[in-house]
């Protein structure tokens, strides 16, 4: 499979990444050259083979349902780029 | 006095326990050191105030009697960790200036164990290439040059910054992580020592997220014994990272020097390769002739699904870093961009903070995970990843101990040699070493000679899940037969 360059602007839009027309072409080609290398794996027979969910068989921890931490908003907010108080700010979103 | 630099961890826990020099003297010799070799480009923040005051309180404490492990040595941390006040960027411009307000697991089990930070090191962005060349602070030089030449060369990656200040005798270790292979390969090109434990063994909590069922932390040190020894303050339980297992941490160097005879070494023929350079088909075979004369026993074996193991990672890594890397946003932490609306100031703060590898690798892990290729790609990946890990188990099952394998397909290369035209190049560096990711098992890397131009080659080890201990028992008798490599200085 190969995709094109419609296809390269949707995904750098699902991917939220800006991309410039004069950059689809080259990163359509680098898409395509990772593409062309994994295809090698439709050689592979996969028939009833389970996908792996865990790479170490372990059971799923889970811990009470009990607050544990917290007041640390100052924290939270210390490295945002923009707040106010303990909120952090945003281009007006809904209209 | 001997320039403490040079010493090992080992030689200088002793020295510190004989009080033949403090842990402010062995720091500042390391920080001078850095000072020194700033042309390496190894550290990306150097922490000297922290790192004198860190040694001051650690020496009071030896005084006393009440020094942990790791009393007084002076180590670098892959600025991967977060380090609380100190900046961490996982050099990334898209992190920009972010101090971190929490401190990493694995960094404080470090410090309670009485570790001196000296500061944090170079790193390709968010630990995605195999040469240190994608970081947004630029390029780390490795200490290593081909004989008679005075081109720079890399020093592997994506723990570039680790692997050329220890082997730089800039630091005594260092923390690092791999994801593919980039702790061993980067160990291999300067001939450190470089172990990934198995998956869940160190907690990843506090450490910048890449692949996060293929990441795990480890260290990169001068010796065997020095990995054993940071390993055993690394690893642990942790019930901030529900993959990290409850197991207790055995002595690690309690391994060392233990007898390797009648363990039972497996040699894989799939990583034979065509074209393989003779200089490694050579000294693969000499670490194999180490290992069966200190007793071990050799026996062929098959990995059939070798050479799957890395288009299947391309699928698989990407997927998990472009779901992990969603949260940079522009909003919460690091670097904003302006738009127009929330999605523009997303779109415009993506493009401007990721470099090109990153976006790259985003960009294919999303289309891999896209509605309609989903199955396709990704969970066809996730099934070859099971048949990658039983090709192991049925070798283990057979009664294998460990598998013996090259650790880099080649020697360390010039900046800017590889994959330029064709990122795939680059890829292949991991070829070794990203198998024993998919599997989640545990591998070391250790320095095992050299190549005709005087490079470092390495050797990798491969062992059963929570058997680290067994890997540093073999990989102390390839360092013995092998000995220690250290470069000539011309910085």
């Amino acid at each position: 499979m190969s995709v094109d360059a419609a296809t390269v602007r949707r995904i750098a839009h699902l991917a939220r990444i800006a991309v410039s027309e004069g950059e689809v072409p080259h990163l359509q080609g680098e898409l395509n050259a990772m593409l062309a290398f994994v295809e090698q794996l439709s050689e592979v027979n996969v028939e009833g083979v389970e996908p792996m969910t865990s790479v170490t068989p372990m059971q799923m921890k889970k811990r009470q349902d009990v607050v544990n931490d917290g007041g640390i908003a100052d924290d939270i907010v210390a490295n945002a780029p923009a707040t106010e108080g303990h909120f952090f700010l945003v281009p007006k979103v809904v209209e | 006095m001997t320039d403490l630099t040079s010493l090992t961890l080992a030689e200088a826990r002793k020295g510190l326990a004989a009080k033949t020099f403090t842990s402010l003297e062995l720091t500042d010799a390391h920080l001078n050191a850095i000072e020194a070799a700033r042309v390496l480009n190894a550290f990306v923040m150097e922490t000297p105030d922290r790192a004198r005051d860190m040694a001051k309180t650690v020496d009071e404490k030896i005084a006393k009697g009440e020094g942990g492990p790791l009393a007084g040595i002076p180590l670098g941390i892959k600025d991967l960790f977060a380090t609380k006040g100190v900046r961490t960027t996982a050099c990334s411009k898209i992190l920009g200036n972010f101090v971190p307000t929490y401190e990493s697991t694995i960094t404080s089990q470090l410090w309670r164990d009485g570790a001196v930070m000296l500061g944090k090191l170079n790193n390709d962005e968010f630990a995605m290439g195999s040469a240190n060349e994608t970081s947004c602070f630029g390029p780390v030089g490795n200490p290593w040059r081909r004989d008679g030449s005075n081109t720079t060369l890399v020093p592997g990656g994506s723990s570039g910054g680790s692997a050329s200040a220890v082997a730089a005798l800039l630091c005594m270790g260092a923390t690092a992580t791999d994801t593919g292979g980039s702790i061993r390969q980067p160990a291999a090109f300067t001939a450190t020592v470089g172990i990934k434990p198995t998956y869940g063994r160190c907690s990843r909590w506090g450490i910048v997220a890449f692949a996060s069922s293929l990441d795990q932390a480890g260290p990169i040190a001068r010796s065997v014994r020095d990995s054993a020894m940071l390993l055993r303050s690394m690893a642990g339980h942790d019930p901030k990272d529900t993959t990290s297992v409850d197991m207790p941490v055995p002595d690690y160097e309690a391994a060392i020097g233990k007898s390797v005879k009648g363990i039972k070494i497996g040699i894989p023929k799939e990583y034979r390769l065509d074209g393989m350079p003779a200089e490694i088909e050579k000294l693969w075979s000499e670490g194999a002739a180490w290992l069966k004369a200190a007793g071990a026993e050799l026996v062929e074996v098959s990995l059939p699904h070798t050479k799957y193991a890395l288009p299947a990672y391309y699928i698989v890594a990407p997927a998990e870093a472009s779901s992990n890397l969603a949260r940079y946003d522009g909003v919460r932490y690091g670097l904003r961009e302006q738009g127009r609306n929330i999605n523009e100031l997303y779109e415009n703060t993506r493009a401007e903070g990721f470099g090109a590898e990153v976006r790259r690798r985003i960009m294919i892990g999303t289309y891999v995970l896209s509605a309609g290729y989903y199955d396709a790609y990704y969970l066809r990946a996730q099934k070859v990843r099971t048949l990658i890990k039983k090709d192991f188990e049925d070798c283990f099952a057979q009664g294998v101990d460990a598998i013996l394998t090259p650790a880099t397909p080649s020697a360390a290369f010039g900046i800017g040699e590889k994959g330029g035209a064709d990122p795939v190049e680059m890829y292949l560096n991991d070829i070794f070493t990203v198998t024993v990711n998919m599997a989640g098992l545990p591998g070391i890397a250790v320095p095992a000679g050299k190549d005709a131009q005087g490079l470092p080659l390495g050797l990798q080890l491969i062992g059963r899940p929570f058997d680290e201990e067994t890997l540093f028992s073999l990989g102390e008798v390839i360092e013995q037969a092998a000995g220690r490599f250290t470069p000539a200085r011309w910085w």
